[in-house]
């Protein structure tokens, strides 16, 4: 029986109601921007890459609860990392929130981003954690494009 | 708030005992979800079904599922006549003039685009104007898109008030020389606004302009005269008003249908083919090609007797009272907005709530039994016309209980609890 408590947790509650780095860009060198369509969930993604580091992140969009507090933890965990650290977390955190219900995933090396474990256990809510990951592997690895969560 | 309170203390006890006999009939509502008892308010997405339909299926399938309109063997005899029986019963659920003008299809959607491409490409040229509503569903607005990009025919759009209703004087100047169809929803899905369809026929009509109404959300709630509407067009949906997924009609006039071109070809819609030449069924058949949803037409056919046998009079005065339930029990919490306060609606309450996002209540709302829905019901337009990205939707059927209301209301303010 999946609680509430683990989906809404504190830090998640304040993500949404404070984000962070929830600001455009102008010197943005690579954007993208993210759509669940199913939902209407949408975030557009600024970043400014300096060599292989992401020194500046910032991020606009609407959406539910988990879609805003998971975009604006992401940008607090990527600023000043490199793009493979950051597709590293992508793939961590990816594979935390789609581990399950009843699995006990290993969050060790995802530090804040852990407070969305919880999700795992609501499968229709993944998309909308996952929708900021995933413009961010877009804007990473294409040149700046749309993704849309189907 | 338009909706007043006019049930009487006779009314609620009677309702009472009726909705639990009602309920009985329905095995899902027994059921639970996320280990509480089931509460079921997404009846504007698709109404559970009575163990009648269930059995009319199952019956079928069982003792006389065969191929209709070919087999000269008994069974098929038996399907035919069930399957025809049943275009009898939409007849007489519609009131319409004669059994050949109820195609048989899989939903709305599909009548729509049914016109859309038949009557539309036949009679759509560019110049040519589609009157479609604010509020439309989006299956009443991209079959006509579709259509106007193949012919360079244009869409006008008649607007809404803030509160949900049409602004007919808006729609008498849309109304041009250049209108060719008008096509709109009888009752909201997002909204629940009943729309004035007899006035707006009577309006295009004036104007020669044939009116295709889309029936969806209408069918469950009350009685449908087409002929008094005087409807060119009429589509509903099977599964919102207690049959099976996957069969719907389309109503047309007769001389409208017969001075269409077939929509699909295939077996069944013919006279005789030739490689030189092919001539067409008569109707209703031309509009029935291949083996149609034999077993959701008798389902629909068994879903229509039990709403005749319940009286619309009993579930129009138990939904009312649900509706003024729900709206003056929702309405009291501080933080939530109901969308769409139409004076004539049917039981269907959208809402928003200051700071929480509709997908956020949706999820609590679940995890206490309750099913509802949220997003932009495939209905974008209205949701931008009003400034909203989404809301949550509780829609209420005959089968619904004051309880149930009560449930809702108790599951927001945990909502606001959760988001503190």
């Amino acid at each position: 029986m999946p609680d509430l408590r683990d989906l809404y947790q504190q830090i998640v509650l304040d993500h949404n109601r404070s984000p962070r780095n929830f600001k455009e860009l102008p010197d943005a060198n690579c954007t993208a921007e993210g759509t669940n369509p199913l939902c209407g969930d949408e975030i557009t993604l600024y970043l400014r890459v300096e060599g292989d580091i992401i020194a500046d992140v910032g991020f606009q969009g609407s959406g539910c609860a988990i879609s805003q507090a998971s975009a604006s933890l992401m940008t607090s965990a990527i600023k000043g990392k490199s793009k493979d650290e950051a597709e590293g977390l992508f793939r961590a955190f990816h594979a935390m929130v789609t581990a399950g219900p009843g699995t006990k995933p290993d969050t060790t090396k995802l530090g804040k981003l852990a407070a969305l474990s919880g999700v795992r256990q609501f499968p229709a809510r993944v998309k909308c954690a996952n929708l900021a990951w995933h413009t961010l592997h877009e804007a990473l690895s294409g040149t700046g494009g749309r993704v849309s969560l189907e | 708030m338009t909706v007043r309170r006019v049930a009487t203390q006779l009314v609620t006890t009677r309702s009472k005992r009726d909705v639990a006999t009602v309920r009985a009939d329905f095995p899902v509502l027994a059921g639970s979800a996320n280990g509480k008892p089931l509460v079921y308010l997404d009846n504007a997405a698709t109404s559970q079904k009575p163990r009648a339909v269930i059995d009319a299926l199952t019956q079928f399938y069982s003792a006389d599922n065969a191929n209709i309109h070919r087999g000269v063997h008994e069974l098929s005899q038996r399907a035919t006549l069930a399957y025809e029986g049943a275009r009898g019963k939409l007849q007489r659920f519609l009131n319409a003039a004669d059994p050949h003008e109820i195609i048989f299809l899989r939903g709305t959607t599909e009548a729509i685009n049914l016109v859309a491409c038949s009557y539309g490409r036949e009679n759509f040229r560019a110049g040519d104007e589609i009157i479609l509503s604010a509020m439309e569903h989006h299956s009443n607005i991209v079959p006509w898109q579709i259509i106007c990009e193949m012919t360079g025919a244009r869409i006008r759009v008649i607007p809404m008030t803030d509160s949900g209703e049409l602004e007919l004087d808006a729609f008498r100047h849309l109304l041009t020389d250049r209108t060719k169809l008008v096509a709109v929803v009888h009752v909201s899905n997002a909204l629940g606004t009943i729309n004035p369809v007899k006035e707006i026929t009577a309006l295009a009509h004036e104007k020669g302009v044939p009116v295709l109404v889309d029936g969806a959300q209408a069918a469950p709630h009350g009685p449908i005269d087409v002929q008094d509407l005087d409807a060119d067009f009429y589509a509903l949906s099977g599964h919102k008003m207690l049959g099976p997924t996957g069969i719907g009609v389309l109503y047309g006039k007769s001389a409208l249908l017969d001075a269409m071109p077939p929509y699909q070809g295939g077996g069944d819609m013919i006279r005789s083919v030739a490689f030189e030449k092919t001539t067409y069924a008569p109707l209703p058949a031309k509009f029935e090609a291949g083996t149609p949803h034999i077993a959701g037409a008798l389902g629909l056919g068994t879903a229509v007797d039990y709403l005749r046998g319940l009286s619309w009079e009993w579930i129009q005065s138990h939904e009312h009272d649900l509706l003024v339930h729900a709206t003056e029990t929702l309405q009291e919490i501080p933080g939530l907005r109901i969308v769409g306060t139409a004076a004539r609606k049917a039981s269907v309450v959208s809402f928003v709530i200051d700071g929480v996002h509709a997908h956020d209540i949706g999820t609590i709302l679940d995890q206490e039994g309750i099913a509802i829905r949220t997003g932009h019901h495939c209905t974008q337009p209205i949701m931008q016309r009003l400034g909203l990205s989404a809301t949550a939707r509780a829609s209420f059927a005959l089968y619904n209980t004051h309880e149930e209301v009560e449930a809702l209301a108790e599951g927001v303010r945990k909502v606001q609890e959760v988001f503190g």
